[in-house]
């Protein structure tokens, strides 16, 4: 059956990016072509409902709500993988922002309790 | 071994919440050691007065970032200054040893090794639990088998970096999975290291800081994640 070269495709891919996701330009442009490709197809499902089905048959899946919700755990899989690399890449600057901040402080109250030392003595 | 104060090491204590065990742990360190940086990581007790007050150089993290962050923002200020040769990583909680701490850089000064690591199951670990020693000698089976390192604890808070090590230090697990991450630097790197029996109190107060043992699974996630991450 086509769908589960499909859905098995999808999930090595889950995998792959989970691993070795790059956030480049040529990633940008596949998310975005995804979106649009997605948003096309939402409408053509509401405007056919019954063409959803006939592709859900052709790809070996019985019902169109079927095809439908495969997709969107895959989908969710792949969204949920992109938030946590991001997250994660995130994290690692404001860290680092912090980090700077903390030292940079720490060094101006060595500063400050040098100066105070040579004013008392 | 004489008792005199090591001038050339920067011993880097994080703390989290430790006001009620600060104070002592601090004047310990003070007694061996010229240089005691104490990284505050988003406490909301005053431990970061104590410490100053007990002798410390202060680091404050504007929130709470993680262990493994403090540690590396306490190396980084310990580094600024020129005088010192060795970082030494302590624990807060007051599980460690100064003169253990002190012996090791000694060995570190003997053998001209960048690293030491301390090892409870080469010297004492007072007052472990069964569950515990389980969860540690599982994670030196792990560790020795994924980074070909022959250590015999993997999850020691006590350990020695020569500056040229220190200086390597870039930890991008800024939680509780530094302590493999740091053993993961050392096999990439391939730094020279020895280990060093150390004694491990463990009181009431340390059992109740410390980690629950189930965590070490997110560990394992964390390193394989970040290891396949890094492979590829």
């Amino acid at each position: 059956m086509i769908i589960k070269v499909v859905l098995i495709a999808a999930l090595a891919g889950a995998a792959f990016v989970l691993i070795r996701g790059r956030r480049t330009a040529l990633s940008l442009l596949v998310r975005r072509a995804l979106m649009l490709a997605a948003i096309a197809a939402g409408v053509l499902a509401v405007v056919m409902p019954d063409a959803v089905t006939d592709v859900a048959q052709v790809v070996g899946v019985g019902r169109g709500a079927d095809l439908v919700l495969y997709l969107l755990v895959v989908t969710f899989l792949f969204v949920t993988i992109g938030l946590y690399l991001r997250l994660s890449e995130m994290n690692d600057r404001y860290v680092e922002l912090a980090r700077r901040l903390a030292l940079h402080e720490a060094d101006a109250d060595a500063h400050r309790d040098c100066l105070e030392d040579r004013t008392v003595s | 071994m004489t008792d005199r104060r090591v001038l050339d090491t920067a011993v880097v204590i994080p703390m989290h919440n430790e006001a009620t065990v600060i104070t002592s742990v601090v004047a310990d360190a003070r007694r061996r050691f010229a240089h005691v940086v104490c990284v505050d990581d988003g406490s909301r007790d005053d431990c970061a007065a104590l410490a100053r007050r007990a002798g410390a150089n202060v680091v404050r993290h504007p929130t709470n970032l993680g262990q493994g962050a403090a540690i590396e923002t306490g190396i980084r200020h310990a580094l600024a200054r020129l005088d010192v040769d060795y970082v030494v990583t302590f624990d807060a909680d007051g599980q460690h040893d100064v003169d253990d701490a002190a012996a090791m850089v000694e060995l570190a000064r003997r053998e001209g090794v960048q690293v030491v690591l301390g090892s409870r199951f080469l010297g004492a670990a007072d007052g472990i639990t069964g569950s515990r020693r389980f969860v540690l000698r599982a994670a030196v089976r792990f560790t020795r088998s994924t980074t070909g390192l022959q250590v015999t604890d993997a999850h020691n808070g006590l350990r020695v970096l020569r500056r040229d090590a220190a200086e390597q230090v870039r930890l991008r697990l800024h939680g509780m999975s530094h302590a493999s991450e740091i053993l993961s630097l050392v096999a990439r790197a391939g730094f020279s290291y020895a280990e060093h029996p150390v004694t491990i109190s463990y009181t009431d107060y340390s059992r109740a800081k410390g980690q629950r043992g189930y965590n070490a699974l997110n560990i394992v996630f964390d390193l394989m994640v970040n290891r396949l991450r890094a492979a590829a």
